[in-house]
Formats: structure tokens, sequence, C-alpha cells
């Protein structure tokens, strides 16, 4: 099966490539010259830009992966069948860019693999460390069929499949542990972490903003390819999609308020300074515009409309994951922080990265016109439980 | 027994000889500044020197001026890692490169570190550091003289800036032992002390104590509660294996009670069609 139409702007993809190949010197100078020669981190503020962004969003952003697996494979909702692949392939670039990431800001990236044989059990971060690993093996096993069916190797396929619904188990396991464990890690810093952000329940509070990112992240990508690839989702799926979020999106809000609540600290949220002005931010335009958004069915019913509150859900996500793991983290005394260029262009380059390879894999392999497929396979199926 | 060490601020005189002390027993004498080594000190505009804890300056002393008594003085505190007695650093570690011995300190081992500076982030002292200008970086901090191969108490010596301490306000011996002569001290002059222990019982208690003329806060410590800053994240993690038990379990629960429910399903329109057939 070959796509007709030439796929991507040849522009866009220069642009991308450009900004790839950019980043390239910079990882030398790194690992010639040291962190401090490509970043304004220190020892006041010691982690940055790329922890933030790449991790803390980065592993939120790829949440579409097993969210969408699990409520297509187990909770059986098969019209959403078109849009698992593509969110599997995000997830597993995302995780890649994760671990592309911590190349440069981890300080000796060679040893990683240490985790592995030093166990720190009581560590969130070896948790988080363990669950991406594992993770990422699991969603390359999950996306494996797309390569499998362009080879045509019957064989794979089969094992695959046989093994697909543990696999999808295996991977919300690891998923809802390490979403909720990056929440985890920041319950060490209760003195440095503002009080409109610590609790103990931190930890779910990330693991249900992860699982409410999902299908929006699964609304921004296809339409994104619809845009540069031109295979168009049935709205139905797009508008489905745009309906739950308001659900998982309400849950987290009352989790939020009510835990104020009863850290009597609500009262934060309304005393001025840039701590609530953040947190406004984040809650907002991240979960209360797109509640009353995909609640609108005017909304559900314009591409549009719904490609740009799914929009509003991620930065709404960026945000928090920002201001709680750098906007409102105290820096040591006497330190400020703000990213040198270099952060950026590494940044920059990475989801350069992660597009080109989106890309080049939506030509090479079956993602998109999978729907067809999918389609297919529905109706065989359908016809088969008749028979 | 758990070593520590108790440094009386009213002692203190400022000399910086634990500075030196320190650079020269870990071998880091290159950074301290002389014509020798071609190493300047800028000026901060305090003797205060150098401004801050590096991966080359594991303590200093913190020069804070301040009216009491009713004159204005100086006032010398020594700043390294307080080798907390439930160190989050330690917590943190994914790799296990930080730990509390059962001896007091905390150590650090250089063959298992990533470089991930986790360690930095929680620590509620502000102490560990990081080779920012290193291709190969480690993570720095006072190991309370216990690096491999430089290990002053595994010798039974004390560390080496109580050793070189000329006035004594540096005190190395037993954690109990130094908390009653602490509280001993603060009884005989109740005048010339707060009557509080910096360290007896902060984040859990650290294995440096600490009593001075004036409250700790206006010295720049940190004001912190006697819970370790551990406790949460332990507990989220003790949550870890049922929450993998459950999840797993809900999960092949949802998936065969839907799939049963469709083959149910799928037997009665099948039946359905038959009777439909006759």
């Amino acid at each position: 099966m070959r796509l007709e139409k030439p796929a991507g702007f040849p522009i866009g993809t220069a642009i991308l490539s450009v900004i790839a190949l950019f980043s390239l010197p910079i990882f030398i100078i790194r690992y010639l010259y040291g962190l401090g020669a490509i970043s304004n981190l220190s020892d006041g503020r010691p982690w940055g830009l790329w922890i933030s962004f790449d991790l803390y969003s980065g592993v939120a952003l790829a949440a579409g992966g097993f969210t969408l697996a699990g409520a297509v494979y187990i909770f059986n909702r098969k019209k959403y069948y078109p849009v698992v692949r593509p969110a599997i392939l995000t997830a597993f670039l995302g995780y890649q860019l994760v671990i592309l990431a911590l190349l440069v800001d981890v300080g000796q990236p060679w040893y990683l693999w240490h985790a592995i044989i030093y166990w720190n059990i009581h560590s969130p971060l070896f948790e988080v460390a363990v669950c991406v690993m594992t993770y990422t093996a699991v969603l390359a096993l999950e996306f494996s069929p797309a390569v499998f069916e362009r080879l045509n190797w019957h064989i794979p396929l089969k094992a695959i499949r046989a093994i697909q619904i543990p696999l999808v188990i295996t991977g919300v396991v690891l998923s809802t542990l390490h979403q909720s464990s990056l929440g985890t890690m920041l319950l060490m810093m209760p003195n440095s972490l503002s009080a409109l952000w610590y609790t103990p329940i931190l930890p779910l509070l990330f693991l249900f903003s992860a699982v409410a990112v999902g299908p929006a992240m699964a609304i921004f990508e296809s339409t994104l390819s619809t845009k540069v690839f031109g295979h168009k989702l049935s709205l139905d799926i797009l508008a489905g999609l745009g309906k739950v979020i308001p659900y998982i999106l309400g849950l987290y809000l009352l989790l939020k308020i009510i835990d104020l609540m009863v850290a009597g600290e609500l009262g934060l949220a309304f005393s001025w300074s840039p701590y609530s002005l953040l947190w406004w931010a984040e809650i907002i335009i991240g979960v209360i515009l797109p509640i009353i958004l995909f609640s609108l069915p005017n909304v559900r019913q314009s591409r549009n409309l719904l490609f740009w509150t799914a929009i509003l859900v991620i930065i709404g996500l960026i945000i928090n994951r920002f201001n709680v793991s750098l906007l409102a983290l105290e820096p040591r005394p006497g330190t400020s922080y703000f990213p040198h260029w270099m952060e950026f262009a590494i940044s920059a380059g990475l989801i350069a990265d992660a597009l080109l390879i989106f890309m080049a894999a939506n030509r090479v392999l079956p993602i998109m016109h999978h729907e067809t497929t999918a389609q297919s396979v529905l109706k065989v199926s359908k016809v088969l439980e008749r028979a | 027994m758990t070593t520590a060490v108790l440094c009386d601020v009213n002692r203190c005189i400022g000399c910086r000889g634990c500075q030196v002390a320190c650079k020269q027993w870990n071998e880091h004498d290159e950074f301290i500044p002389t014509k020798e080594n071609a190493v300047k000190s800028t000026n901060q505009g305090s003797y205060e020197n150098p401004p801050q804890l590096s991966a080359r300056t594991w303590t200093k002393i913190r020069f804070t001026e301040l009216e009491y008594g009713g004159k204005l003085r100086w006032v010398f505190t020594k700043l390294q890692c307080m080798h907390c007695e439930h160190p989050a650093c330690a917590t943190a570690c994914p790799v296990g490169a930080l730990q509390k011995i059962p001896d007091g300190p905390v150590t650090y081992d250089e063959g298992k570190c990533i470089g991930c500076r986790y360690c930095m982030v929680a620590c509620p002292f502000a102490i560990p550091t990081f080779e920012w200008d290193k291709p190969i970086p480690w993570i720095r901090k006072c190991t309370f003289c216990t690096t491999p191969g430089l290990d002053r108490l595994a010798q039974g010596w004390e560390p080496a800036c109580v050793k070189t301490c000329p006035t004594d306000a540096l005190q190395f011996g037993d954690r109990e032992e130094l908390i009653s002569e602490a509280k001993k001290r603060i009884a005989a002059s109740p005048g010339r002390y707060v009557n509080h222990i910096y360290g007896e019982n902060e984040v859990g208690g650290t294995s440096w104590l600490y009593i001075s003329p004036v409250p700790f806060d206006k010295l720049g410590f940190p004001k912190l509660g006697s819970q370790p800053v551990t406790v949460d994240a332990e507990r989220a993690m003790g949550a870890v294996l049922p929450v993998l038990v459950g999840v797993a379990a809900a999960m092949s629960g949802v998936y065969w009670l839907i799939q049963r429910r469709q083959s149910v399903k799928a037997l009665k329109q099948d039946s359905e069609i038959k009777g439909e057939n006759k």
C-alpha cells in the first residue's frame, strides 16, 4: 500500500532538518566542555528547561499511547482504532526524545544503565527510570506491527498479535506508575515547592492530567496529520475524544480544589502573587476553558474548534509541568535562571528530530491510512460474528 | 554510636582554616588562592570568600553582620553537608550513589553516580554541587572525610576541618553526647546562646549540630520542621507495588468482562437468527 499523495511540505521538512542539524554541534560542545558551556544551569538551579519541557512535559504528552491503547484494546472502544497507531508512534517517539534529552542533561549519560544494576527502590526517580526503559520497549513492540505489515512478515506479526492484550495491560500499568511517580519525585521538595502545588496527592494529580492530555494529543496530532498528509479522520472520532476530556479534567479540577481546601491553602490562589498568577494560568487555560468548550456540541462539530481546544489542554499541561518543576520551585538563595539559547536549541532540535521521524514513518509505514485496514478488519469481524 | 560534629558559633573566629584544610585533605588544594596556584580570589565586597559552596569548596564560613547585645557583630557559621539522619539526597538518588552509613556520614560513590542531580534539587540545605565545567562531571559535597582513599574516619581520625579548628569551635564525637554537651553549654550561659540546637530535630535530625547566640534564621539557616522531607515520597513509593498489582488486575478484569459480555451477546444474536430461520 503506497500513499498516493506526496506527503509533507518540502519547505517544512527543510526547516526541520536545519533545526535538527543545528543542535548537533551543541551536543558536541557539551561533551567537550561540560554542561556549563551550553546551559545556564547552576548549583542553585540544577534542573531547567530540559527537565521541565523534555522530561516532565514530554512524558505527559506521550500519554496518548497508553490511554488510547487502553481504550481500544481493553475497554473495547473500537471506534478509536484508527488513532491508536499514530498515538503509539507519537508516544514511542516521545519517549525516545526523553531519553535523547537525558543524554544531554544527565552528567554521565554513558552510565544511565547503572539504573539497571544499582537499585535504590526508595527513589521515585529509580521507578521512573525503570518504567521509562521498559515502557519504551513495550511501545516498540506495540508499534512493531506497522513495520511487520510493511515488510509482510507474517510470523512476527502473529506473535505480536498473540501477546497484544498482555502488552497493552503492561503499558497501562507502567504508564500509571511512572506518570504518577514523576509527581512523587516532587514530594521530596516540601520546602521549596510552593504550597499551591505541593500536596501528598501530587502523584494522583499527575496521573489524571496525563490521562486527560492523552486524547487531546490524539486530536492535535491527527488534525495536523490531516493538514500535512491529507488523511481525513472521521469527525465522529475526534468529537468522541473531545467529549471524554471534560470528565477527566472535571475530576482533576475537583481533586485539586478539594485538596487545597483540606490543606486550608485555597486562599493562596486568591492572594496576589506571581505563583497565584501561574496557578490560574494553568487552571483557566488547561482545565476550565477546555471543560466548557469540549462540552459545547458546536465545538465538537468543528474540526477547527476541536483542534484549538485540544491545544488549550496541551498548553495548560505544559504550564502545569513547568510550574511544578521550575517556576514554583524555589531555587537556592541568590540564584536566577533563564535558559541559555543553546538549551532552547537542543530542545528544538529534538522536537524537529521527532517530527521528521514521524513524517518519514508516515510515508514509509502504514500509520494513518491504517484506518481503511481497520475498517475492513471491523467489517470482517462483524461478518464473522454474524456467521 | 553515630558520629557528629558540634559547631559552637560563639567560638568561631572566622579564620577559615577549615576551608583550607578541607581543600588540602580532599586534594583540591590547587584551588586555594595563592600565587603559586595562580588562582585569584575575587573581591566580593566581604571577607567571605568564595561566595558559595561549589564542586571545589565543600565547606565555607558564612559571614553575617548583625546587631545583638547592643553591639554590631560578625557571626561566623560553617556551611557543609549536614549529614542528615534521613537524608533526602540518599532517598532521591536512583542508583544509591549517596548513602547514609550507620556511623553517621552520608557517603558518595562515584562509581554509581549518573549525574542526574536529583540530590541537588532534593537537599533541603542546598548542599550538593556539580562539576558544571567538566565533560565528565560528578556530584561534589562534604563526605565527612569518608571519600575512599581519603577516609579519615576509617582511621579513627576526626574530619580535617575539625582537626584544624584552632578555637575548638568544632567538636567531633558521639551525637547523643554532643547534644547533651550543647545543652550543658546553653544551660551554663543562657545569655550567650539561644535555646535551640540546630540539627537536633531539623528534618528528623542531622549529624552536624549548631549552637548560636542569635536565632538561626538570622544566620541564613533554612527554617525546617522536625519531619524528614522524605516522608511523603516514601509513603507514595510504598503504594507502588499495590498500584502495580491493582491496575494490572483491574485492567485484566475489565478486559475479561467486556469480552465475555460480547461473546454472550454474540451467542444470543446467534440463537435469535437461528430462531428466525426456523
